[in-house]
């Protein structure tokens, strides 16, 4: 009985999975499982008039007092079929056990019954229903328990019966029991799931009518219990197949890294802030739809930063000043924040002596760990940074414990130089090889902002005497552009250069679209600096093809559909005013008043969907944006086992 | 953070002359009743930074620093003293200690600094942009009006003294021109060089050097071995280095970049050279890094550094004790609107000791301050005032903005305005001073009046 409070504190899709465990020690849970098969022959019997006569009859208030499966009659007081099924099965109880045996489907049904009536959500029924829940989720959890039998009864179509059958016979020993529940809680699951998605369809209108309103739940229910049938023949299958999964599940569980921080929730933005280095400012006055993203620190942050500079002892001098640097935007792109970030690393290494009574692969580790958080709070790391963080923390976890300290220092300043020269350097060069033969003689190359590879191909294929000319489109407020163009200029590069807003003028001319990347997800979406999303679109409305270049270092298995999720904000002030242009800020001076009804955003980063994008050029060759799975995949194992 | 912090804590300034003596040597010229050096210390022990070394002009004085500040810092400072030849100015005292710096960049606060400034700020600035030195600047501090109605002819003619000509990048991060008041006379030199490589440069005059300094020790080092006739920071080192940051002769800036390429494997070198211009290509370049570069965009030709500032902002408190008047004046905003930086709270808004005992119909007024132990006898008034400890005051006694130090005695019927009274002076009934200093141990005589005068007992 503790279990049903229980069960009603949690959310309800959770319940079947937190009870299983619990249950099998208590003796009411065989009980249950018994009950479990019944239920699972009722349906055939739902279809029967009988059992709709049954319903509304009292019996679910005894049953509901009393057991589990009382509880869930309760539920079925509706008229509809699903709640004849539920119905019959209070009735038959025991026999169906002996009988009902023989029909595999039933167990399934079960949870089929139970997850239709979760999914109806009426108030009244639902508490009736927790009991219900209960009921089958206990067997599942008796069934987790001792995955070893579950293959024995399992195995055949008929071992089904036998399972109830010994219930009945080893009623005391939950062991026992717990294999054919088990089945059910597998069918359940599946029911639960089903049933959800068909509730996702029922109104809530319709779940406070459960009382009296029949017709409503009926239709809902009835479509829910037709699903849950084929799943439960497989159902059996699949129980065999639990035990393997479990292991696997856990692993990729670790895999997966935890949950963003969300800054719209309340709570966990409270427990960052008592952490954190820096004081988080509150997110206000930004839009709604981006306010789970951190907002931009600058501003605010940097007096703040400047005057704890003798507090931060554990921050080593050279990680505070790269954390300065992206505070104060000194240094932007991705290559180079990557490697600034290594190299301060790098040097903390070095500089790093492992405190008495602590190990070095330990201690080193959370060092980096709080190198990283110090980083992030100056500014979001990029996914690139990431990847790099994640090398060196698999490399310091995997270093021999036999090296002497100074060895292992050494070791992991040449990894990381490794680490530079190879996904970076080395990768810049071979991508700048590939793509260069993608220019020819006459093109004209429009490339977006300034990527430092795409630069370096602009420059070898000039160098490489190929007669060609170049597209530089910029956007305020960054004006990377400019820094690129003055750059290629001095080199004698023929140059163009416009503003994005004069895109689809330009693309006329246009032969080649070189892009960079901040990031290349796994479905191909390209992560990069906002706006290339739209020079994007606009050549492939231009059939101009699309070519970007990105290091592998930078590619990650997230998938990511459009640039909300996950976004950076940068400096509101910077798109309201102009600099050098007084005559057009007429955004100064505005009243407080004006400003609440006033919301900048500024985003950094938009998401390009691979359905624009021609080819990517990686250190790998070059990839229809599909292959990005095979690359993440391929190259992961290498880079962690480097 | 590899930072070492020297505080240059000074002698006998003769500048302060009538109120520092050997007794009382300039760091421990009471400031509401705490010795100034007590201002800068706190701060740097507010920062965390606890390893200092105090240079101070003359073995009597660094022995009565010391004995000072091993009895209020106990163990949470750990300070080391040193002690330099008076009259060598500041330059010539960080030359003679010059063998105990070791980190990276050295912090050289000066001791006369009373200021809220966070130093980590300086630091950090200086640290960002790779600087060779970083100064802080902070507005000149304003007089205020009670000073500027009663200040004599003798303030005045200082006042230009302590105008600095600042030239500043559009950023305001850099440090272009820097001029101190007595060059101001003469014509002011800016360079053809600097203003062409910045296109642009703000000069202002409201802002005032504070003598805290972050310097690149190598640089600071190599400049002060290379170039004996510089004496003072201030007007020889900063300017120095301020001119030269184009052409850079000492200029190490380039040096530790040399030292790795030469440390790694030929065959990496070319990777390294990329690394660094992807770095470089992605940085935003300051005005040196465009000046350095010759038009081709090819290796640098120039060697330059950079010399930033660190502009306080207007809200915090920020003044140097260099001048009875500025003395006046710190008494007066420790006491008042910068408060805070005594770490007493009072509700009211002044600070009464907890021994005082104050006669009938004596007033307080707000802005004062007065020591324990001290007595005042009826019908007594006291305004923007701080009395030191265990005095004796008189009744009828009136004290408008002025500083009386520890142990002294005012008879009855004194009027004093405007002054500073140091330690164990004796005021005998029915004296009237305005605008004066009266020296350690003086007696000044019953009746007399004097006006704008700073009396001293003649040393013998």
């Amino acid at each position: 009985m503790d279990a049903r409070r229980v069960t009603r504190a949690v959310p309800r899709v959770r319940q079947v999975g937190f009870f299983t465990p619990n249950a099998p020690p208590e003796q009411p849970g065989p009980v249950r499982s018994q009950s479990g098969p019944p239920n699972s022959n009722s349906p055939p019997l739902s279809g029967s008039p009988a059992s709709n006569s049954l319903s509304p009859v009292m019996i679910p208030p005894p049953r509901h007092l009393s057991d589990n499966l009382g509880a869930r009659t309760g539920a079925v007081p509706v008229p509809g079929r699903a709640n004849a099924g539920d119905h019959a099965t209070v009735g038959s109880y025991n026999p169906a056990d002996s009988v009902l045996g023989l029909e595999s489907p039933p167990p399934t049904r079960i949870g089929d019954g139970e997850s239709s009536e979760e999914t109806e959500s009426s108030l009244g029924w639902y508490r009736r229903n927790n009991p219900a829940k209960f009921a089958s989720s206990f067997p599942g959890g008796g069934f987790d328990l001792s995955p070893v039998k579950q293959p024995e009864i399992v195995s055949g179509v008929e071992a089904k019966n036998q399972p109830p059958e010994k219930n009945e016979v080893q009623k005391g020993q939950a062991s026992s029991s717990k294999p054919s529940k088990a089945k059910t809680t597998k069918a359940e699951r599946r029911a639960l799931q089903e049933s959800q998605r068909a509730a996702k369809a029922a109104s809530k209108a319709e779940a406070n009518k459960s009382g009296g309103g029949a017709a409503s739940s009926k239709t809902v229910k009835q479509p829910s219990q037709k699903k849950d049938a084929p799943p439960v023949a497989s159902s059996v299958a699949t129980s065999e197949r639990i035990g393997v999964d479990r292991p696997a599940e856990k692993e990729r569980k670790k895999d997966v890294p935890p949950p963003r921080m969300q800054f719209d929730d309340e709570s966990r933005v409270g427990k960052a802030k008592r952490r954190s280095v820096l004081n988080q400012t509150e997110a206000r006055n930004s839009i709604e739809l981006f306010r789970h993203l951190p907002p931009h620190k600058n501003g605010t942050q940097l007096p703040y930063l400047e005057s704890k500079f003798f507090e931060l002892h554990d921050k080593h001098p050279a990680v505070y000043k790269v954390g300065l640097q992206y505070l104060t935007g000194d240094l932007s792109g991705g290559n180079a924040r990557c490697i600034a970030m290594l190299q301060a690393f790098q040097e903390a290494i070095r500089d790093y002596s492992t405190p008495p009574e602590k190990t070095l692969i330990r201690d080193l580790t959370s060092k980096i760990g709080g190198f990283v958080s110090f980083l992030i709070e100056c500014r979001p790391l990029s996914m690139s940074m990431g990847n790099a963080i994640r090398f060196l923390k698999s490399r310091i976890a995997k270093l021999p414990p036999i090296l002497s300290e100074s060895e292992a220092k050494a070791a992991l300043c040449s990894d990381i130089d490794r680490f530079i020269n190879e996904k970076i350097v080395l990768a810049d060069k071979v991508i700048v090889r590939h793509a260069a033969t993608k220019i020819r003689d006459g093109d004209v190359l429009l490339t977006y902002g300034s990527s430092c590879v795409v630069e370096m191909i602009l420059l070898y294929a000039h160098e490489l005497g190929k007669q060609f000319r170049v597209v530089v489109v910029d956007s305020r407020p960054m004006l990377e552009g400019k820094k690129l163009l003055r750059r290629l200029v001095a080199k004698g590069l023929s140059c163009t250069y416009t503003h994005l807003n004069a895109i689809s003028y330009i693309m006329h001319e246009v032969t080649r679209v070189l892009l960079g990347a901040s990031s290349i997800l796994s479905n191909g979406t390209v992560y990069s600096r906002v706006g290339t999303a739209s020079v994007a679109m606009v050549a492939y409305a231009y059939r101009v093809p699309v070519l970007i270049c990105c290091e592998a270092y930078k590619f990650h298995e997230r998938v990511q559909l459009d640039s909300i999720c996950f976004n950076e904000l940068g400096d509101p002030d910077a798109i309201a005013k102009v600099p050098g242009r007084v005559d057009v800020n007429y955004l100064d001076n505005l009243s407080d008043k004006q400003k609440e009804n006033l919301k900048l955003l500024n985003l950094k980063y938009d998401a390009t969907p691979s359905d624009y994008i021609s080819m990517i050029v990686t250190d790998y060759g070059m990839i229809p944006p599909t292959s990005v799975p095979v690359i993440v995949r391929e190259y992961r194992k290498e880079y962690l086992l480097i | 953070m590899d930072f070492q912090v020297v505080v240059l804590a000074g002698g006998t300034s003769k500048n302060l002359t009538p109120l520092v003596s050997k007794e009382v040597p300039k760091p421990l010229l009471p400031v509401a009743n705490r010795p100034v050096l007590y201002y800068v210390l706190h701060q740097l022990e507010q920062s965390n930074l606890k390893d200092l070394i105090v240079v101070v002009e003359g073995k009597d004085a660094a022995l009565l620093v010391g004995g000072w500040i091993s009895g209020t810092f106990v163990d949470r400072l750990h300070v080391e003293i040193a002690a330099v030849p008076e009259d060598i100015g500041s330059a010539g005292a960080i030359r003679a200690i010059s063998h105990h710096l070791t980190a990276n960049d050295i912090l050289v606060v000066s001791g006369d600094l009373v200021s809220d400034v966070p130093p980590g700020a300086v630091a950090a600035n200086h640290r960002r942009h790779d600087a060779v030195v970083t100064a802080m600047l902070c507005s000149v501090p304003i007089s205020g009006p009670s000073e500027s109605g009663s200040s004599g002819g003798k303030d005045k003619t200082k006042k230009p003294g302590r105008y600095n000509i600042i030239g500043l990048d559009p950023g305001k991060q850099f440090l272009l021109h820097i001029a101190t008041g007595a060059e101001i006379e003469k014509d002011t030199r800016l360079q053809k060089r600097i203003l062409r490589a910045v296109g642009e440069m703000e000069i202002r005059s409201d802002l005032m050097d504070a003598h805290m300094y972050a310097f690149k020790r190598s640089v600071l080092q190599e400049v002060l071995d290379r170039k004996d006739t510089l004496q003072s920071l201030k007007q020889d080192v900063l300017p120095y280095l301020v001119r030269s940051q184009l052409k850079s002769e000492a200029l190490l800036n380039r040096i530790p970049r040399a030292e790795e390429n030469g440390n790694e494997k030929v065959s990496s070198q070319n990777n390294q050279v990329m690394v660094s211009q992807i770095l470089a290509n992605a940085s935003t370049p300051s005005f040196h890094d465009l000046c350095s570069v010759s038009h081709d965009g090819s290796a640098p030709i120039r060697k330059t550094h950079k010399c930033c500032a660190y502009i306080a902002s207007s809200s915090s408190y920020c003044a140097r004790l260099n001048s009875i008047q500025a003395f006046m004046d710190i008494n007066r905003d420790v006491t008042g609107e910068a408060d805070h930086l005594l770490s007493s709270i009072s509700d009211h808004n002044n600070i009464v000791g907890p021994s005082t005992k104050l006669g009938t119909k004596t007033t307080v007024g707000p802005h004062c301050m007065l020591g324990e132990g001290s007595e005042m006898g009826d019908k007594c008034q006291v305004k923007r005032s701080v009395i030191g400890r265990h005095c004796r005051i008189g009744s009828h006694v009136k004290v408008v903005n002025s500083v009386v130090m520890n142990h002294v005695t005012i008879g009855d019927g004194c009027i004093i305005q405007g002054s500073v009274i140091c330690s164990n002076v004796q005021l005998q009934e029915r004296v009237v001073l305005k605008d004066c200093q009266v020296g350690a141990g003086f007696v000044v005589t019953a009746g007399s009046e004097y006006k704008g005068e700073s009396l001293a007992r003649k040393e013998k």
